[in-house]
């Protein structure tokens, strides 16, 4: 039932077709879970939107000098994206139930992401070497709050892979791990969505 | 936050037996609401107090000599931080939000409980860090709740050293907390709701809560990052907020920010939390109302939709904030005719409420009380903030006691009164026993007359032009002696207020041992909550088998039915009209009633 | 029932209190008296919905309070009821808001012949500055701002050196000429507040704001700080005069340019071309 339809129907009338249109799964369904994470990823993306925002506002106020742009971010990019792709390497392989190489390219998957971490630390250093602190220059400030936020995302991601991964070595159920599988594949998008759209940004400007 | 997403949920209902399973670490959302309302209560007392602190430099100046400017202004940030955030927000989202979805739907819990759980100890978290704020050096911050840069991070204003900085992460730390219990209560009401709950035969109050949570989820972020810009200008010197200044003679490292850019953000926050505070209370004061006055809601839908509408038009008012900001004032065009849409939906509702006392059986229980005093103090304070909506007149009554006496009005008396309501309401669901009737009636009608005595002369205060956040208005030629008179009425109706509150908290322990014991559903009330099979509900609810939804929330004296209330649970009666309908069918309602008879 | 009839008394109450009460609009000394006029009609309109609905909630509660076998009706809702209370709502917004917004275009649209001053708030205290015979203020800011330099005038403007400085917090105007003001901090947010001129503006540090008026009155006005600005906030102080032309030309005449107050060194380098005219900078000003 459309949403349109749904809040203009006549509560107080009687209506059978409400047996049919059961809600949701109820707890610990995954697509319960599905529905917190895509509200938690909304939460995220007005989060980054808002940084976004009073970056473009900033920029167009004084003192504002373009960024020194750390030399590894394309390199750490490419890590992110092959992290994504793993992770959907995974669930395909976990829906098709070939669930011995789905953990791999899950694990591989998380390792990308580690990978990209370590990056994104090495560009913070290279920016601190360049003498680019925070305070000098807003847009500097900008890349600091902006990428960190970014990286502690991705922490909380791995926190939920890391567990998903002892579980498979403690030998949890196929279903539990596919389930972690598809919910981090969604979020690793996210993330890297997300991180492009930062990379655009601070590319253009 | 999303790292507990696919936390296993308490599928078994294995009741918890240890006291510390049971009441500290307990993931059983109602144990929870009451963690996170006694809570808010508590921080909210010293807010009480300091605003006592406050009204007695106002009007009594110099009676108390230990308040001095710093401590004026660091009392008036703390009290109205502590009321909006740390109160209000809490205590209608944590607590009834958390005591009441799972109930209204018919659940058994949340759908995370132990994010649930993780939500209340990091709210928690956040009060001890703003408590934490009145024992370092220089005392909490006294920026005012607006927290505006520069001054909030400089010296000349009280706490900067390390008041804004615990007041800052003390917000971070909430609105991680919310997150977690905003995940929640949206994510339970999308998809927890027992068979039949159809999103259209949920309580309003669920609705509200629902909405509001959700503006929650999207607007604090904007107070994250304004509030994590602001503790990086103000710690490492980054110039976000701040633009080249000389403070008290010396030329600050700063340069090129923006303090328009924090007001945005802020707002842009702030005017949605008006209505993340005032959703849940709309949402209540329907059910109250409905139930106390034996009548379904009028206009059910339109209520919805009236929710609906000003959930998304706050998203594009925040504005109406800065119409003397020095912002481009072209923008004051489009913010004005934005806010004074809003108050179409808003009046939707009011006339709702009052048409549904029209025709109806109204019962004066305590909580009927509080809730049609909310009705009086909210069209108050709602047409008032007409006033300053409309930009013009805004210019006049801007940082006046107009304003203040507005806000506290809308979103200070209006929804405590909720609060009220609400408490004497669902008590006797949550604890098994009936709130003392005496003791509530003479808490209302002190805190009802009393609050009008304080609020409604102060707009007058604002017409005269007085400003606000004075801490002495010695020798302003303009102010009449009489306002000083009236200013010192306002703190006696202030501390009187304010200790009736005391026999209000005297009333909820007394009554937790002595109250009259309640039956399980004393207002004859139809929602889900009402029919759990013990009271208070145990742990899981609904016992062996999860209630099964027939009606809407609102079947009040329906013709032809011997009581006068049909629980939502309860069959579909011979008596009542049966078969489809079809959706499209506009045949005025009044017809289906005839032909029933 | 007795809620009902206290309701009443409410109104009563408010009713009278807003007619009888000491406490009413400071005597207006400006144009802006259309502020007051689109004030009084919001007030008129949301007076009337608070006495309606109140009084209303008052009636049902009155006739419709539990009575053994009191019943109550069955009304889900009444589509047509509900349209019109839509309408006639709109139509009430229209009608404030309509007012409020003509008023507001005529509010951030100063006149051609405005007159120009500048007024400089910091921690926590007024100073002003008046553009010389060119009609026009210097460049300002923040980074010259020094001991004989308060306002911080860019001392190679040449557009800056007949403008005056004025310290000491008061203001004079002439009376019935409309003055476009010119907002700045130096240091926090504050806000140019005369309670008897209505019009009043954020000063914003790293830009500049602006509003206008017409003092109507002579006669002398508190200025105060309307936005929260530190623990000085209500100490911060300062005086318009509104006089008559020629007392106003006494006063300006008596006034010294920036070009004077500047040590001789600096004049020396750029200030000495506009020397000649600072005696007679004052004529300027009206135009």
């Amino acid at each position: 039932m459309s949403f349109f339809k749904t809040v203009t129907s006549k509560p107080w009338l009687d209506d059978e077709a409400a047996f049919d249109a059961a809600p949701g799964g109820g707890a610990g369904t995954l697509k319960t879970k599905r529905v917190g994470l895509f509200i938690f990823i909304g939460v995220a993306t007005a989060l980054f939107a808002l940084f976004g925002v009073a970056y473009y506002m900033r920029m167009m106020m004084g003192g504002w000098h373009m960024l020194i742009e750390p030399t590894i971010l394309g390199a750490n990019t490419v890590v992110l994206i092959v992290g994504s792709v793993l992770m959907q390497w995974a669930s395909n392989l976990s829906t098709r139930g070939n669930m011995r190489r789905a953990k791999q390219a899950f694990f591989a998957g998380g390792f990308a992401v580690l990978l990209f971490l370590g990056g994104q630390y090495m560009a913070w250093q290279e920016l601190i070497a360049l003498g680019c602190y925070a305070d000098v220059n807003p847009a500097n400030a900008f890349f600091y709050v902006i990428t960190g936020l970014h990286g502690l995302h991705l922490l909380g991601g791995l926190f939920v892979w890391a567990r998903a991964l002892l579980r498979t070595v403690d030998g949890a159920d196929d279903a539990a791990i596919s389930a972690s599988i598809e919910l981090c594949d969604y979020y690793w998008h996210f993330m890297l969505l997300v991180w492009l759209a930062i990379f655009g940004l601070l590319l253009s400007t | 936050m999303v790292e507990h997403e696919d936390e296993q949920s308490d599928d078994e209902n294995h009741e918890p037996t240890s006291f510390l399973t049971k009441y500290v670490w307990s993931q059983d959302h109602k144990v929870i609401a009451v963690q996170y309302s006694l809570t808010a209560i508590a921080i909210g007392l010293v807010a009480l107090v300091l605003s006592w602190l406050m009204r007695m430099q106002l009007g009594f100046p110099g009676a108390l000599e230990f308040i001095d400017e710093d401590a004026y202004y660091q009392y008036a940030t703390m009290h109205g931080m502590i009321m909006v955030i740390y109160l209000l927000t809490a205590i209608f989202l944590g607590g009834f939000g958390n005591y009441l979805i799972p109930l209204m739907v018919g659940a058994r819990d949340m759908v995370f409980p132990y994010l649930n759980m993780l939500s209340y100890w990091v709210y928690l978290l956040a009060v001890i860090v703003l408590t934490a704020s009145f024992f370092v050096p220089g005392g909490p911050t006294g920026a005012g709740w607006t927290l505006y840069p520069p001054q909030s991070i400089l010296q000349g204003t009280p706490g900067y050293e390390w008041g804004i900085i615990l007041m800052l992460t003390s917000l971070v730390i909430f609105i991680v907390a919310f997150t977690m219990g905003g995940l929640n209560y949206v994510t339970t009401i999308l998809q927890a709701r027992a068979r039949g709950m159809t999103l259209m035969r949920m309580p309003l109050t669920v609705w509200g809560i629902f909405i509001a949570t959700f503006m929650g989820l999207l607007a604090f972020p904007a107070l994250f990052v304004s509030g994590v810009m602001l503790l990086l200008d103000r710690v490492i010197g980054t110039s976000f907020f701040v633009p080249e200044i000389i403070s008290l003679g010396d030329p600050l490292a700063y340069g090129g920010g923006s303090p328009l850019l924090f007001q945005h953000l802020f707002w842009f926050f702030g005017h949605p939390e008006v209505y993340i505070v005032a959703l849940p209370a709309f949402g209540i004061v329907s059910d109250l109302l409905s139930v106390h006055a034996r009548k379904n809601i009028f206009g059910y839908r339109m209520m919805v939709w009236a929710l609906l509408a000003i959930g998304v038009l706050s998203f594009i008012v925040w504005a109406h904030h800065m119409y003397v900001s020095g912002m481009d004032p072209a923008f004051g065009f489009f913010f004005a005719i934005t806010t004074l849409i809003i108050a179409v939906p808003t009046a939707i509702k009011v006339y709702n409420w009052v048409l549904t006392l029209w025709r109806a059986d109204i019962h004066m229980t305590v909580p009927m009380l509080f809730s049609l005093s909310f009705i009086l103090t909210f069209v108050f304070g709602g047409l008032t903030g007409l006033f300053l909506g409309n930009v013009v007149v805004d210019v006049p009554l801007s940082d006046t006691y107009f304003v203040v006496a507005h806000f506290h009005m809308v979103m200070g008396v209006a929804p405590i009164m909720i609060v009220f309501g609400a408490i004497y309401h669902w008590y006797p669901k949550i604890t098994g026993r009936m709130l003392h009737g005496a003791m509530g009636q003479i808490h209302f009608w002190v805190t009802f007359l009393g609050t009008y005595a304080i609020y409604f002369p102060m707009h007058y205060l604002g017409f005269v032009g007085v400003p606000r956040r004075y801490y002495s208005y010695d020798e302003i030629d303009f102010i009449p002696e009489s306002a000083h008179d009236l200013n010192a009425a306002i703190t006696v109706a202030a501390l009187i207020v304010g200790a009736a509150q005391l026999l209000f908290l005297y009333n909820v322990f007394w009554s937790l041992r002595k109250g009259e014991k309640a039956p399980a559903n004393p207002w004859k009330a139809t929602s889900l909550e009402w029919q759990t099979p013990q009271t208070p509900p145990a742990h899981g609810n609904w016992g062996k088998e999860l209630p099964v939804v027939h009606r809407w929330a609102y079947d009040y004296s329906v013709p032809g039915a011997e009581e006068d209330y049909l629980p939502q649970n309860m069959p579909r009666q011979p008596f009542e009209k049966s078969g489809a309908h079809d959706p499209h069918d506009d045949k005025p309602v009044t017809d289906l009633q005839e032909s029933d008879k | 029932m007795v809620f009902a009839i206290v309701l009443v008394l409410l109104v009563i109450i408010t009713v009278l209190f807003t007619f009888f009460s000491p406490w009413w609009f400071t005597p207006l000394a400006s144009n802006w008296g259309s502020i007051d006029d689109a004030l009084i009609i919001t007030f008129a309109i949301t007076g009337f919905v608070f006495v309606a609905v109140t009084l209303f909630m008052a009636l049902a509660i009155f006739k419709f309070h539990h009575k053994e076998g009191r019943k109550a009706a069955f009304e889900p809702e009444n589509k047509k009821l509900e349209n019109w209370l839509i309408a006639v709502t709109s139509l009430g917004i229209v009608g404030m808001l309509a007012p409020g917004l003509v008023v507001w275009a005529d509010y951030v649209n100063p006149p051609s012949n405005a007159a120009i001053f500048e007024t400089v708030g910091q921690q926590w205290s007024w100073n002003f500055r008046l553009p010389g015979k060119d009609g026009k203020l210097g460049r300002a800011a923040v980074q010259f701002v020094n001991y004989d330099n308060p306002l911080g005038v860019d001392p190679n403007d040449p557009v800056g050196q007949d403008d005056l400085i004025i310290e000491g917090g008061e203001m004079h105007l002439p009376i019935d000429q409309p003055v476009k003001v010119y907002l700045r901090s130096l240091d926090v947010l504050h806000d140019f507040y005369v309670p008897q001129f209505r019009a009043k503006m954020d000063m914003v540090p790293g830009m500049v704001t602006f509003f206008w008026f017409t003092p109507t009155r002579t006669g002398e006005f508190e200025i105060l700080c309307a936005e929260l600005c530190g623990i000085g906030h209500s100490q911060m102080r300062g005086i318009v005069i509104v006089e008559q032309v020629e007392e106003y030309q006494t006063w300006l005449s008596e006034q010294v340019t920036f070009a004077e107050m500047m040590p001789p060194t600096e004049e020396a380098e750029s200030g000495d071309a506009t020397v000649g005219e600072s005696n007679v900078a004052g004529e300027g000003t009206d135009g």
